[in-house]
């Protein structure tokens, strides 16, 4: 273990962070391994940039044993990795740390993100080839672990490559073994696509009275969808399809069965929608999850949701593109799919997600506007937010307003293309007597709901379904500002360049900067009362994980005015650090 | 149950003007559909007809029942949601064999192997027929068509053969021109538990004119098919005088008297399986009717049965629950 921790580092010394090393060898050295007191630690605090994190708390913990689990995890900070070596929770393994049961399995590791690898198995399946003992090749487990911490941070294996052949330079099969176990981990950590980086905590310094909760992004949105379906007096239904980094939501929703919620995972993406087109249409709610590829290839269905105008949510965890791209990394380069990625004028609004807990907020806010305005949503979060723990300060049930769906009541004269005052149209479900009707993909006259290739009609048709989406405005805020409502300098930022942003702006008006803060959470259709607010500052800065996309449609929208982009596609958020140093550039220039 | 069986086939017909070519055979087979839903005794309103893109898909907008006409190969996708959203609902999915086998071909399987309960009318006409005569994925070698001026290389699939290794659970082919047999298969699928699967051959008088006549033609109809039908022995021919028997791993001739009965219900597939082979022997004659019917937990059933389980073992989830989960502290 002391070994693996030197070689973690001298490496990341070498790729140039800053770091601090706390060695923890048991204090009684012939203390049996598995026990508690022979628990043998190796701490390692590393940091690129001056981003506060919580004390000194580690935020992964490498667990080769229950002991070394037990009398750790209570340091890590929320939300902080827990890599555990299964092979070595047997019923006797828990018995030597004096454990009754299985910490895995009980629910003492909730709020931290847990990766179960049997090690000594996987290790042993990389080496069997080898001829080694079976002790000698236990040995090797550490590096296989090393290999797995190498991909969560990116670390190169070259020096410890480099230092095995010197090492063991007169024992040329464990330079081999040891190669070998740290190759096979540093893999496997990407065949598993485990999320490298990690969500950094602000610590919470007077927090407000109320109720907390730790909570990822990924499950915010799972129990947000929950809620607001319940919100909605409606059930949810959920057509999803495996993809990293989504899935989770999948997952964590099949849990919810008792909470009248039904989940298929289907034969693919595109299934994973039709299936929640058509729960929609048979009066439930529903939503589909998947990342950029995934949205790629629903892109045809959504557009039968839109002309069809059926509620759905469509979430998109977004990651590096294009194709396949970063999996595992961020970006938020999928806004202009997301409002625009389909054939036809075809408008879907928009909603994203700033912070792990503010994905509960939007998932319900998703819901709310894709069953009141009859159409599909598109909500957007992204990998930093989905695998990103933060607590949460749960709403006060009161606070949870619904907006209950009703269905068509009067089947005289019923069309399925009758609208109420916000422009949606009525919902008759199959098994009402009375309300039977067809809809479709073909254009459909405004008033009968028939096939309908009448010119005049589908000009109405197109401007009808815009209006409806444009009329969303009416029902969401103009964003606050943090800051003063002019100044010098206004940054826009959406999705989860939150944080940094925030924080950024927030030191330069500590410094007595005219700088404020606008936050989008409401992409399409724009909220009003932008123009006035842009007009109060002599420069707009746009940060965005991708190429300049929100501000390119702002700048489409608001020609008065003009918008700076900064973008950062490097697969990493922005740290705050880097997001001043930028806006004191544009200061200097402005001085 | 007066009212429903009053139900006559008209009272299925909508206000919608068919638009089909004239002498498509598709007219007769939404007659049969209508008819067989009058004969069955639903209720109109829990009746309800997904369709994808293609000749075929059009039938939706003439029935007056509930229904969509959806986006080309996913009828099957769709219409699983609406069964398993609500499985009280008669749900067909009506599709051709370039929707259905071709871009919808993994939905196809999919909601096979997972028996939902649909009713799948696949209408076999071996060509695209809405995009003017390209050949599909039915089309046998040598086509010419539009897209394969020199004759198609491709080989065909055989809608039953897909449909049986995809482990459905009804599986059956009838006609256009055969108004009654169809009607009786229709019969059989509609009171079926699970997914079912009908191939119609149905003939696009406009791109693939006559491309069963071989077989259906009254003339030949007798010799050329034999209609398969469950505890009958397996006897065809104008005069009734032949017969098919098993030998081992195939199916041969015999005469009348000898022929072995046929049973859909085995668990087994084998004998199924050899009926789909028949048509590599051009002197045998093709199958008709219900190839396999057998019973399986449905995917709605099972999707419910398990959201009970859970409920009733956590009890009915509530909103606060949900949010406020026992790891939860506060701060005062
Ligand atoms: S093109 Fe062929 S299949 Fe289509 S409606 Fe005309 S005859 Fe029928």
């Amino acid at each position: 273990m002391q070994l693996t921790g030197t070689q973690f580092t001298d490496t990341t010394a070498k790729v140039g962070n800053d770091l601090a090393t706390f060695p923890d060898f048991p204090a009684e050295i012939r203390a049996p391994a598995g026990s508690r007191a022979g628990v043998s630690g190796f701490q390692i605090h590393f940091s690129s940039h001056d981003i506060y994190t919580p004390g000194d708390a580690p935020s992964v913990l490498v667990a080769m044993n229950p002991a070394a689990l037990i009398t750790n995890y209570e340091d890590l900070q929320p939300g902080g990795i827990i890599l555990v070596n299964t092979g070595a929770f047997t019923a006797a393994d828990l018995k030597k740390a004096e454990l009754d049961v299985n910490p895995l399995t009980d629910g003492t590791l909730k709020g931290f993100r847990v990766i179960e690898e049997d090690i000594n198995q996987r290790t042993t399946e990389a080496l069997a080839d080898l001829g080694l003992g079976k002790k000698d090749v236990l040995r090797c487990k550490n590096f296989y672990t090393l290999g797995m911490v190498y991909w969560l941070y990116s670390r190169p294996m070259e020096p410890t490559l480099e230092w095995l052949q010197k090492k063991f330079a007169k024992k040329p099969e464990l330079i081999e073994a040891n190669s070998r176990a740290l190759k096979a981990g540093y893999n496997h950590g990407e065949l598993l696509r485990l999320f490298q980086g990690r969500y950094e905590v602000p610590k919470v310094e007077d927090a407000p009275k109320g109720h907390y909760r730790n909570i990822m992004g990924n499950e915010a949105v799972a129990i947000g969808l929950v809620a607001g379906a319940k919100l909605a007096n409606l059930k949810p239904f959920l057509g999803s399809y495996p993809i990293t980094p989504a899935t989770d939501i999948l997952q964590h929703m099949a849990l919810l069965k008792n909470y009248d919620v039904i989940t298929c995972q289907m034969e693919d993406e595109i299934a994973g929608i039709c299936t929640a087109i058509g729960a929609s249409f048979a009066g439930r709610l529903g939503m589909t999850t998947t990342s950029g590829p995934g949205l790629a290839l629903k892109t045809e269905a959504a557009g039968l949701a839109a002309i069809t105008e059926l509620p759905l949510v469509i979430v998109n965890v977004q990651r590096g593109g294009p194709s396949t791209g970063l999996p595992t990394k961020v970006e938020q380069s999928d806004l202009l799919q997301s409002m625009f990625g389909r054939n036809g004028d075809c408008p879907i609004p928009v909603v994203a997600c700033a912070t792990p807990s503010d994905a509960f907020d939007c998932a319900v806010e998703a819901c709310r506007i894709a069953t009141e305005y009859m159409t599909p949503v598109i909500l957007l979060s992204d990998n930093y937010i989905a695998n990103g723990t933060e607590p949460w300060k749960l709403p006060v049930m009161d606070e949870l307003k619904p907006f209950p769906m009703t269905f068509a009541t009067d089947p005289e004269g019923f069309s399925p293309y009758t609208r109420d005052e916000k422009l949606a149209r009525n919902w008759a479900k199959p098994g009402t007597p009375g309300f039977e009707h067809r809809i479709g993909g073909l254009e459909k006259d405004a008033v009968t709901g028939n096939v309908s290739y009448v010119p005049e009609n589908h000009q109405v048709m197109t401007e009808t379904r815009e209006a409806k989406v444009m009329g969303i405005r009416e029902s969401i805020p103009t964003p606050p500002l943090n800051g003063e409502a002019t100044g010098d300098l206004l940054v826009v930022a959406w999705g989860s360049t939150f944080g940094a942003t925030r924080a950024a702006v927030e030191r330069l008006q500590k410094e007595g900067v005219k700088a404020t803060h606008l936050h989008m959470r409401h992409l399409w259709p724009l909220p009003h009362g932008l123009l006035e607010i842009f007009k109060g500052f002599k420069r707009i800065i746009v940060p965005e994980m991708n190429r300049g996309q929100l501000a390119w449609v702002l700048q489409s929208r608001y020609p008065e005015v003009r918008f700076e982009s900064y973008d950062k596609v490097k697969g990493k958020p922005f740290q705050a650090r880097e997001l001043k140093a930028h806006f004191e550039t544009i200061l200097e220039e402005m001085s | 149950m007066s009212e429903v069986q009053q139900l006559k086939a008209k009272d299925f017909k909508s206000d919608q003007e068919v638009r089909w070519c004239p002498g498509c055979g598709d007219y007769s087979i939404i007659s049969g559909v209508q008819k067989t839903l009058a004969e069955v005794g639903v209720k109109k309103e829990n009746v309800v007809f997904i369709s994808g893109i293609g000749c075929s898909s059009r039938f939706p907008y003439y029935m007056d029942t509930y229904g969509m006409h959806s986006i080309h190969g996913r009828a099957n996708a769709i219409a699983t949601g609406v069964k398993v959203a609500n499985p009280e609902l008669d749900v067909w999915v009506i599709t051709g064999d370039g929707d259905g086998l071709s871009i919808g071909g993994n939905h196809m399987i999919h909601s096979l192997r997972r028996n939902v309960g649909l009713k799948i009318i696949l209408f076999n006409n071996e060509i695209y027929g809405l995009t003017k005569g390209q050949y599909s994925p039915t089309s046998p070698q040598g086509l010419k068509t539009k897209t394969s001026p020199y004759g198609s290389v491709d080989a065909p699939f055989d809608p039953m053969q897909l449909a049986l290794g995809a482990g459905a659970t009804f599986v059956a082919r009838t006609m256009d021109v055969s108004p009654k047999h169809m009607k009786e298969v229709l019969a059989v699928a509609a009171r079926h538990k699970g997914a079912a699967f009908v191939e119609v051959w149905q003939n696009c008088v406009i791109f693939n004119n006559d491309t069963f006549k071989g077989w259906t033609e009254k003339a030949v109809r007798d010799e050329m098919t034999i209609s398969l039908v469950a505890g009958e022995p397996m006897i065809y021919g104008k005069e009734r005088d032949k017969g098919l028997k098993f030998d081992h791993t195939a199916i041969v001739k015999c005469s009348a008297d000898e022929a072995a009965v046929w049973d859909p219900t085995q668990e087994s597939m084998g004998q199924a399986f050899l009926m789909t082979q028949l048509d590599k022997d051009p002197s045998m004659p093709r199958p008709m009717g219900v190839l396999r019917q057998v019973t399986s937990p449905t995917l709605e059933e099972l999707v419910h049965d398990q959201v009970d389980e859970v409920t009733d073992k956590r009890g009915t989830g509530e909103l606060k629950d949900l949010l406020y989960t026992p790891d939860v502290w506060e701060v005062k």
